[in-house]
């Protein structure tokens, strides 16, 4: 079997990859402190990370949607329904057996229809439930300002910021086991961190 | 410490020299107020901001037989003073609630310590701004009656006793009676000649001691706040800011503003300047503003909006080793030791635990409120109110409810208690406990006599039986306020068991929550990651098969 590499994230991208990455993590972390699950930092200092990390995270997604934008890489979500069986099949099957993957990564189709789906998921779902729930969240003191306060309630608004931090963990799981499905263990990882991935 | 022998009226006794001072004082003063001695009473009068020197008035030197002939000569030049103090609480001790219209003040409602000053007066009234008040037929229109001195007197020599109906001591008398000690008249043309703004003594004497003992009634008012440091008081630290009473309470034609009968719970907006008629002087925000935090710290001006500033800033009230009542059991009075004869009882920290005269008290120090939502309105049992035996006597009920957007969660002292009642008219008795008068309670240890007589006294039906029922009162802690460092911490609140989780109707991460939510979130985590793990485990079976 020869090992050919392609050059599929660029630096930017492993740069906006991993912190987002950490900063998921740590709000993850002070999020449930703050929800109440546990103690870590106390309660009042992880109010307060917990907000900077999402200042944080708004001042990187500002760039990301950016460079997604100017650059066009926008594209490599839109949802295909092309070799999704196949993956499904490859996922449930084919890896046991040491089957071939179905799809093959390029630099204009870095992602498989799989991960194209649950990254649109990640990001037109999970992400704005957050963000939205988050921002309320954080500007609860303007909402007689802003004239929702007579239809919102913290309550629920804290609910659905609790849903959408359930799953996000959960897809943070499934995705860091589903980086070890590359063409060795490691290849997704390496290429996450410098941007060349082995394929077949 | 203070000894709890000096009952209600010792306080201007008690308190040294230098709380003189503390009227004439300004912050910046405060170093020559440290070393304060009979001396420099006067040369700090000298320095201080008023322009009228009383000992130079000749209508002050002479010798004054009585209060009201010192009150005359005060109104010789203050024309209008007594006609102020007669439109006040401190005089009428009555007050209209203005949103139900409930008369309630001292005169007419029943409270949870001594009960009621009907039939009372000769004794409670020592604690009225006046003289002569001594049964109903009192004339509230007498202005020499009205006393300037208790409010004014800086000598600390000034003090008023029970039994007097008001008046200071005119002769030298043993008090309290049988003790050894005595009390000796007040040089009245001292004092009229000394006089100056209230300091906290003035206002102490009566307000540090109600119900008889120092700190029993309020929690947050006691005498350590005559030199309060740092620590119990943030504002009146004597080595600080050095308020008085007044400070906060600012006073216009003698009417005092800040009053737990009409509270202003919920002030809103920026500090406002001191003279605003619109404004509640002594709320916290008339200062500090209603987004009184740093901006680094704006999550808690959020706070704002649901919590009293009192909430996280008064930790703890009575914060000292004098403590304050948290019950008086008065279906104990009358019950005699061994040989039939009264006696008292003190707890470990001295405080009174129990007297044959007024029953039993718990006392403790350092103590956690309770917390309320708190709209200002409290609704007050008045004398005649009809009770329901079978539950609780609410002595108070506080007004307020999550959705009020003028309610604040503030904390309150509530005070239990036992108080006879009537079991026929279910009402609250009236009873004659003070005096040396053959149905005087304290006298006679006869309940049924001392009812009777209060009764008539209050113009009520009295049945003729009587039992006891359990009471409750609930008043808003406001005074000693902690220093920043030591104020309320978010997780005392933000916790499940925290100082808050009996408070309804506000959504507090980390002590509410959606049970099922997070039943189903961390179920569906944790099958993903059994699901993953599974998932791996079998290809690095199959890999090895393979291999």
């Amino acid at each position: 079997m020869t090992t050919n590499k392609i050059y599929v994230f660029k630096r930017f991208e492993r740069f906006w990859h991993w912190s987002q990455a950490m900063l998921i993590i740590f709000m993850l972390v002070t999020g449930f402190e703050v929800h109440g699950s546990y103690s870590l930092f106390g309660f009042g200092k992880a109010v307060d990370l917990h907000t900077i990390s999402a200042w944080m995270l708004i001042g990187l997604w500002v760039f990301a949607i950016f460079w997604h934008f100017t650059t066009g890489e926008w594209k490599q979500y839109i949802p295909t329904t092309e070799k999704i069986v196949a993956m499904v099949r490859f996922y449930s099957v084919g890896i046991f057996k040491g089957a071939p993957h179905p799809f093959r990564p390029t630099t204009l189709k870095k992602h498989n229809p799989l991960q194209r789906l649950a990254y649109l998921g990640v990001l037109l779902l999970i992400g704005p439930l957050l963000w939205l729930t988050g921002w309320f969240y954080l500007f609860y003191g303007d909402w007689q300002a802003w004239g929702v306060d007579s239809f919102l309630s913290l309550e629920w608004v804290a609910f659905f910021h609790t849903a959408g931090a359930f799953m996000m963990l959960t897809f943070l799981i499934a995705h860091v086991y589903l980086t070890t499905t590359g063409h060795t263990p490691t290849s997704h990882i390496k290429a996450m961190l410098t941007g060349w991935e082995e394929v077949d | 410490m203070l000894s709890v022998k000096k009952v209600s009226l010792s306080a201007l006794a008690s308190c040294a020299m230098l709380t003189v001072m503390s009227a004439f004082a300004t912050p910046a003063q405060s170093d020559t107020a440290s070393a304060a001695t009979p001396q420099t009473v006067a040369d700090t009068r000298q320095k201080s901001a008023s322009t009228a020197d009383h000992s130079k008035f000749k209508e002050l030197d002479k010798q004054f037989r009585t209060g009201p002939e010192v009150t005359e000569a005060c109104l010789i030049c203050h024309t209008e003073a007594a006609r102020q103090v007669q439109h006040t609480k401190h005089w009428t001790w009555e007050s209209v609630d203005p949103k139900t219209g409930q008369k309630r003040g001292k005169k007419n409602i029943i409270n949870n310590y001594c009960t009621s000053p009907v039939s009372n007066e000769k004794d409670c009234m020592a604690c009225h701004a006046g003289y002569g008040w001594k049964d109903s037929s009192f004339d509230f229109t007498i202005e020499k009656n009205v006393d300037c001195l208790v409010c004014h007197d800086t000598t600390a020599t000034y003090r008023k006793l029970p039994g007097d109906a008001g008046h200071p001591v005119y002769e030298r008398r043993e008090f309290p009676p049988k003790s050894g000690k005595f009390v000796d008249p007040a040089d009245l043309k001292r004092i009229a000649q000394s006089i100056g703004k209230p300091s906290r003594s003035n206002c102490g004497s009566c307000h540090f001691f109600g119900a008889g003992a120092n700190g029993a009634k309020h929690g947050d008012m006691d005498s350590s706040l005559q030199h309060p440091n740092k620590y119990l008081d943030v504002h009146m630290d004597e080595k600080g800011l050095n308020f008085a009473c007044t400070t906060c309470h600012a006073t216009s034609s003698h009417e005092v503003s800040g009053s737990r009968y009409n509270m202003a719970p919920a002030t809103k907006g920026p500090a406002h300047i001191r003279g605003n008629p619109d404004s509640s002087p002594a709320a916290c925000q008339s200062c500090h503003g209603d987004k009184p935090h740093p901006q680094h710290m704006s999550k808690l001006n959020q706070h704002t909006a649901k919590i009293a500033c009192q909430t996280c800033h008064i930790p703890e009230y009575a914060r000292n080793d004098i403590g304050t009542e948290l019950s008086w059991d008065w279906s104990k009075a009358t019950v005699m030791d061994e040989d039939g004869k009264p006696f008292v009882r003190k707890d470990s920290a001295g405080r009174r635990a129990f007297d044959s005269k007024k029953g039993a008290w718990v006392w403790d120090s350092y103590v956690i409120p309770e917390y309320r939502w708190l709209n200002g309105v409290s609704t007050y049992k008045v004398i005649g109110d009809k009770i329901d035996p079978g539950k609780t006597v609410q002595i108070n009920e506080v007004g307020g409810s999550p959705d009020d957007p003028d309610s604040r969660i503030w904390p309150t002292k509530v005070h239990r208690g036992k108080q006879p009642y009537d079991t026929v008219n279910n009402t609250l008795t009236v009873q004659h406990t003070g005096g040396e008068d053959d149905t005087a309670l304290w006298h006679n240890y006869d309940w049924q006599k001392a009812i009777r007589a209060g009764m008539k006294a209050a113009n009520l039906p009295y049945s003729g039986k009587y039992d006891f029922v359990s009471t409750e009162l609930t008043w808003p802690i406001t005074h000693m306020v902690a220093p920043k460092e030591d104020a309320l911490s978010c997780t005392q609140c933000h916790s499940k068991n925290g100082r808050l989780k009996d408070i309804q109707g506000v959504y507090m991460p980390s002590r509410d929550g959606n049970r099922l939510l997070d039943m189903a979130g961390w179920a569906l985590a944790l099958l993903t990651l059994i699901g993953v793990l599974i998932h791996g485990g079998i290809r690095i079976l199959t890999s090895k098969k393979a291999g």
